[in-house]
């Protein structure tokens, strides 16, 4: 069985009086383990996409299962809770917490864990060292260069050990040494057993996938 | 790394405008606190003063007749079918509803009598009743111990040319005087004061009174229904209140509570909207912040109980705040409130409380709608970036 299976997805979203047709019908099959990049131009819905498959955008119609749960069935903050234990999220523009530290950034999906402090703290070190950046702790995100702010997002998406890993243009805001910095570190995360899905502009960043989707107008168009 | 910790790093990177939501309550919970202290301490002092009054209810036995004096000046009376007062009856006094509320009964038997050339009113009472309701009865010499000692009031001290120590007559009984009342500008200064058995039994009258003052000491006595419920207790005696030197002090304190609620309650209004408008600002620039933590799993109720929280802890601090700052407003706004020079701030353990409970309801009340304004913030909304 796939680890995610997404099933005649569609979304709509109203412009007015017009409705976009963000995403027209589309199937895909993710096996664990895999890392998947999803291209496309400005407005092919790949983000959309995204954000469908992260929990957090309902689709107007379709299923999207993961691990066998039916996402959008599950009850209440069910989704939620969804999220924060099996889901790790990269975002393009980091947002990071500017007034928390790099550790306490990383120790944020812990906060509604119940465990204790002593092995937040060390859990969220390990997730920093894992990145490279186990000497900052203490470091608030503005004292910190783009591609390192990058992998303390990377640090924190990573820090619960979630199955899926979903990250949105991750290099989209670094220059392209730092890029690679942030691709081989995702590489290596795929390789220990995370299943990573990315949503990229950059053909280069393909290479490290096992395979690409590229979407056209909220349709596959080559897998 | 727990919620709390959230809140309160939160409330460090926002100093100022915490600073300012922190201010705003603190001047909200202060006027309130001075305006009630104020209003406490000024009825504490009426409280006191009605003491320094003395008696606000008479009892009188029941009478036909209508008393002819003005100012003083007695012309006389028709009176026919007079009742008397059993001085045993006097205990269902204490037995109203409102008992607590009586401080004193004195009772008093008056007659004439004859000591010397001289006609005078005898009054028998009750000395350590009678001396609790006149608290501004000053004795040259000492209060009667004895049966067999009296006092007399300046005047009658004077017409009869007694001191204290002098021995007396009356009806063929020895009497020592054992004191002599200061002037008090009253019908006391002519009178000639017994002990009240030994009154009765001079006049002939053992076991009835002629009059019983009673005090309720309070400022809040309900005197009104003091009197209905003691004339349904005594049906033979007439009961009047003597309230009307501190009634109109306690209408102008009344206005004053009024005025001081109203103020409150605006004050309420004002503060709610600070903090209102102040949490919905800040919700609004936590926007990206709040979809993070809606992308990385926090349920609604974790976001409320972010921003609840810190709303919380600004309120618990502005309450104490408001407290202190609100005593020390009534402590030097008193000695110009108050017109007695001895007026006492009252500290209340209720205000304190009170005024921490309700800058955190305040806090809270109109925190809720910006809490749930955050917590229903679509993510993908928030972020943008998806």
């Amino acid at each position: 069985m796939a680890l995610i299976e997404i099933k005649n997805l569609k979304k709509h979203y109203a412009s007015g009086e017009d409705t976009v047709e963000a995403l027209r019908g589309v199937d895909i099959r993710i096996e664990a383990g895999e890392f998947i990049t999803i291209m496309g131009q400005s407005g092919s819905g790949k983000s959309t996409l995204l954000s469908v498959l992260g929990g957090m955008n309902h689709p107007t119609e379709g299923d999207v299962e993961m691990a066998g749960v039916n996402l959008y069935r599950l009850p209440g903050e069910k989704l939620a809770d969804f999220r924060a234990q099996r889901l790790g999220f990269v975002f393009q523009a980091f947002h990071l917490i500017q007034y928390l530290t790099a550790l306490e950034n990383v120790m944020l999906p812990l906060a509604i864990v119940k465990m204790k402090n002593a092995e937040k703290r060390s859990a969220a070190s390990a997730a920093l060292e894992r990145v490279g950046l186990g000497a900052k702790l203490d470091r608030l995100p503005n004292q910190l260069s783009g591609g390192e702010q990058e992998r303390v997002a990377i640090a924190r998406a990573i820090v619960n050990n979630p199955e899926i890993l979903l990250a949105d243009e991750p290099t989209g805001n670094l220059d392209s040494r730092t890029s690679e910095e942030v691709m081989a570190l995702l590489s290596e995360l795929n390789r220990g057993g995370q299943t990573v899905v990315m949503v990229t502009h950059n053909p280069d960043n393909c290479r490290y996938a096992d395979r690409s989707i590229v979407l056209r107008d909220g349709l596959i168009v080559e897998k | 790394m727990k919620l709390h910790n959230i809140s309160l790093n939160n409330l460090k990177r926002r100093k100022a405008k915490m600073a300012f939501l922190t201010i705003g309550l603190t001047v909200g919970i202060a006027t309130i606190v001075t305006l009630v202290t104020l209003t406490r301490s000024m009825s504490s002092d009426i409280e006191r003063k009605m003491d320094e009054f003395g008696a606000n209810i008479l009892v009188t036995p029941q009478s036909n007749g209508l008393a002819m004096n003005y100012g003083g000046i007695s012309l006389g009376g028709v009176t026919f079918d007079q009742k008397e007062i059993l001085e045993a009856d006097l205990a269902r006094i204490k037995t109203i509803t409102n008992h607590k509320n009586i401080s004193t009964v004195s009772p008093k038997v008056l007659g004439g009598i004859r000591i010397g050339a001289h006609d005078v009113l005898l009054v028998g009472v009750n000395f350590a009743s009678e001396i609790k309701l006149k608290q501004w009865w000053k004795v040259f010499g000492n209060l009667p111990e004895t049966a067999s000692e009296i006092l007399l009031g300046s005047d009658a001290s004077k017409i009869l040319n007694l001191n204290p120590g002098e021995d007396l007559m009356i009806k063929g009984e020895k009497f020592k005087v054992a004191g002599v009342l200061d002037q008090t500008g009253s019908q006391d200064d002519t009178l000639v004061f017994a002990a009240l058995p030994k009154a009765q039994k001079l006049l002939g009258k053992e076991g009835r009174i002629t009059l019983a003052e009673v005090a309720a000491l309070c400022s809040g006595c309900p005197i009104g229904d003091m009197v209905t419920q003691i004339a349904e207790k005594l049906p033979d005696a007439k009961v009047s209140a003597i309230q009307q030197v501190v009634e109109g002090r306690l209408k102008a304190l009344d206005q004053f509570k009024r005025f001081s609620w109203a103020m409150a309650a605006v004050v309420v209004f004002i503060g709610s909207l600070i903090v209102f408008v102040t949490m919905m600002g800040s919700v609004n620039e936590r926007t990206v912040e709040i979809g993070v933590f809606r992308a990385i799993g926090f349920r609604k109720s974790h976001i409320m109980r972010i921003i609840l929280l810190e709303a919380a802890i600004v309120s618990l601090l502005a309450g104490c705040l408001g407290y202190a700052f609100g005593m020390g407003g009534a402590k030097l706004a008193l000695p110009f409130m108050a017109e007695s020079s001895g007026a006492h701030l009252v500290w209340d353990v209720t205000i304190a409380f009170g005024s921490v409970g309700l800058a955190l309801t305040l806090g809270l009340m109109a925190s809720i709608y910006p809490a749930m304004h955050a917590s229903r913030m679509d993510p993908t909304e928030a972020l943008r970036a998806l």
